[in-house]
């Protein structure tokens, strides 16, 4: 068994209209290396779901999104992410803004195969008012509460980011937080999973191994991207580069300035586009931010 | 024993702590410079059984300065990802103290977009753990900036923290888990705990009138029956708000850096 193929065949199997899933968190440990190679493809009319970061601004500076699911879409350093901001003020952005404990609930109904899971979070605010697909349902049982019902949000495809991967699709998560890629994961009808390294077959320790957050039966296919997460964080090898993020957020201010981004860090390879920053040693080596 | 010398960041960060006195064993989540300052504040002094973390992933039992560390090593006491956070969100024992865009009489507040709500005039981050947060633990806010604009005359543009507006609650949801901590503001400190939960002015800040308070806020005010000066830091508190923030980011917080004690004109700029 090897699951080892391209972004290029990853992305492949995408199809307009598509619901795609992202992992990481704002700006960490986002797919980053398979979000450029969708920038070069052809889809379009997706719909995006995530906590987002620079994923979500580009692909919709891209054109690519129809609608985005999400709670959030920021950069943290730079709070405000350029691009979602852009097309969200334009009015051309169909959205469903969920609470984040909300938009979780949602990929787990569809991680465990369920119509909803009940929440609390959404109820008597507006995320109610603006998504009408959103109901409530009253507890069976002698309570009576009336909770929202989160449906599930089920994905066609989902990318993650891991820090380790072995050709049979497991998968370590080595840093500090797991997030929600094992909800993604399973959420979703295939799973590529981009790794900063593969190996043959993983012969791990017992505390090592604990670092997996989902089987190797989740996983459709498996990329080798080293630093594939960059400008993203991948914790706890490199943190987010500020200097690129800050080139990426100014961009939007220009009249040509994110096909100047474009021109400049998607057509390119993966080898030019860690030349044009600065080199491999200089990514593997950005400080991981401190809190 | 007061001390004369304080900046307005300071006065702030002492009343923020006083959000979490007596809360209990809660996880305090300040977030920003002056809430987080004001929680560690609170842990160091009136409430060491505050649970903080090194707003991260991790468990802390002394709290983290803020900035760069140098030699500081942290020492961890437990683990607190993402999703064990929305189980302690889910679960009530939490306090957090957020920043909102805006606020509105009920104790609604927006973190999501400013003007029509399908092309807006301004678009923020998203509504992020606003609706949870709101509907399952205390909240306190932190508004750096008291004006019209931000302490709205009608519901805010995008209801994203719940409130006390009855018309936003049908028969059977739960309002008893919610609750509002403190509104600390660069004018005073007000809760939302006048009659129906309307908001009150509990102290001013030095040279501050509550007329002014009322001109810059969108909805009527109460005076709390105690209505006084905001307590000044102490020296005790000064040391360890240095200690917690050796890089003086705190400074940085609020456009120019106000003197804490300031005159009416100062005030009013």
């Amino acid at each position: 068994m090897n699951k080892l193929m391209t972004a290029a065949d990853a992305v492949g199997q995408l199809r307009d209209g598509m619901t795609i899933g992202f992992g990481g968190w704002g700006p960490r440990r986002k797919p980053m290396a398979i979000v450029r190679e969708i920038l070069r493809s052809n889809v379009k009319d997706l719909t995006v779901v995530a906590y987002g970061g620079p994923e979500v601004g580009m692909l919709c500076a891209a054109g690519k999104v129809r609608k985005l699911i999400f709670g959030f879409a920021t950069m943290d350093a730079i709070p405000l992410e350029p691009y979602f901001r852009k097309a969200r003020q334009a009015g051309t952005l169909d959205v469903m803004e969920l609470d984040e404990g909300l938009f979780q609930w949602g990929l787990k109904a569809a991680a465990m195969r369920l119509p909803f899971l009940p929440a609390r979070a959404g109820l008597a605010t507006d995320v109610l008012t603006h998504n009408p697909e959103l109901k409530t349902i009253s507890s069976p049982y002698a309570d009576g509460e009336v909770l929202l019902a989160m449906p599930a949000l089920e994905l066609d495809v989902a990318f993650v980011h891991v820090n380790r991967a072995d050709k049979l699709g497991n998968t370590l998560i080595t840093g500090s937080d797991p997030y929600f890629d094992h909800h993604f994961a399973r959420a979703a009808k295939q799973c590529f999973v981009s790794a900063e390294v593969v190996e043959e077959r993983f012969e791990l320790d017992a505390a090592t191994a604990r670092l997996s957050t989902f089987e190797r039966s989740m996983v459709t296919g498996l990329i080798e991207a080293p630093l594939g997460a960059h400008p993203t964080a991948c914790s706890p090898a490199y943190g987010w580069d500020m200097e690129h993020l800050k080139g990426y957020s100014d961009s939007a201010n220009a009249d040509d300035g994110w096909q100047q981004y474009v021109d400049k860090y998607v057509n390119c390879s993966q080898a030019e586009y860690l030349e044009r920053n600065g080199g491999a040693e200089r990514v593997s080596s950005l400080p991981m931010p401190i809190f | 024993m007061s001390s004369v010398n304080f900046s307005l960041a300071e006065l702030m960060i002492v009343a923020a702590s006083e959000a979490w006195r007596g809360n209990g064993e809660v996880l305090a989540s300040g977030l920003g410079i002056i809430p987080r300052l004001g929680a560690s504040l609170a842990k160091l002094t009136h409430s060491p059984e505050l649970l903080m973390t090194d707003s991260e992933t991790l468990i802390v039992e002394e709290p983290i300065p803020v900035g760069p560390r140098g030699d500081y090593v942290p020492k961890y006491s437990g683990f607190l990802p993402f999703e064990r956070v929305f189980d302690a969100v889910w679960h009530g024992r939490r306090h957090a103290m957020v920043g909102p865009t805006q606020v509105d009489r009920w104790a609604q507040s927006n973190l999501s977009v400013v003007g029509d709500y399908a092309k807006p005039k301004v678009a923020m981050l998203g509504v992020r753990g606003l609706p949870g947060n709101s509907i399952n633990h205390r909240n306190s806010f932190f508004m750096p900036n008291h004006t019209t604009r931000a302490f709205v005359s009608g519901e805010v543009d995008m209801v994203s923290g719940v409130g006390f507006n009855p018309e936003r609650w049908a028969p059977g949801m739960r309002r008893d888990l919610m609750s509002i901590g403190l509104v600390i503001t660069d004018l005073c400190v007000m809760d939302f705990n006048g009659p129906d939960n309307a908001a009150r002015v509990l102290s001013l800040h030095p040279g501050v009138d509550f007329e002014l308070v009322q001109e810059r806020t969108g909805f009527p005010l109460l005076k709390a029956d105690n209505m006084g000066v905001t307590a000044a830091p102490t020296a005790e508190q000064l040391a360890i708000i240095q200690r917690m923030d050796p890089h003086n980011l705190r400074a940085r917080q609020l456009k120019g850096n106000p003197v804490g004690i300031r005159t009416a004109e100062e005030v009013r700029g």
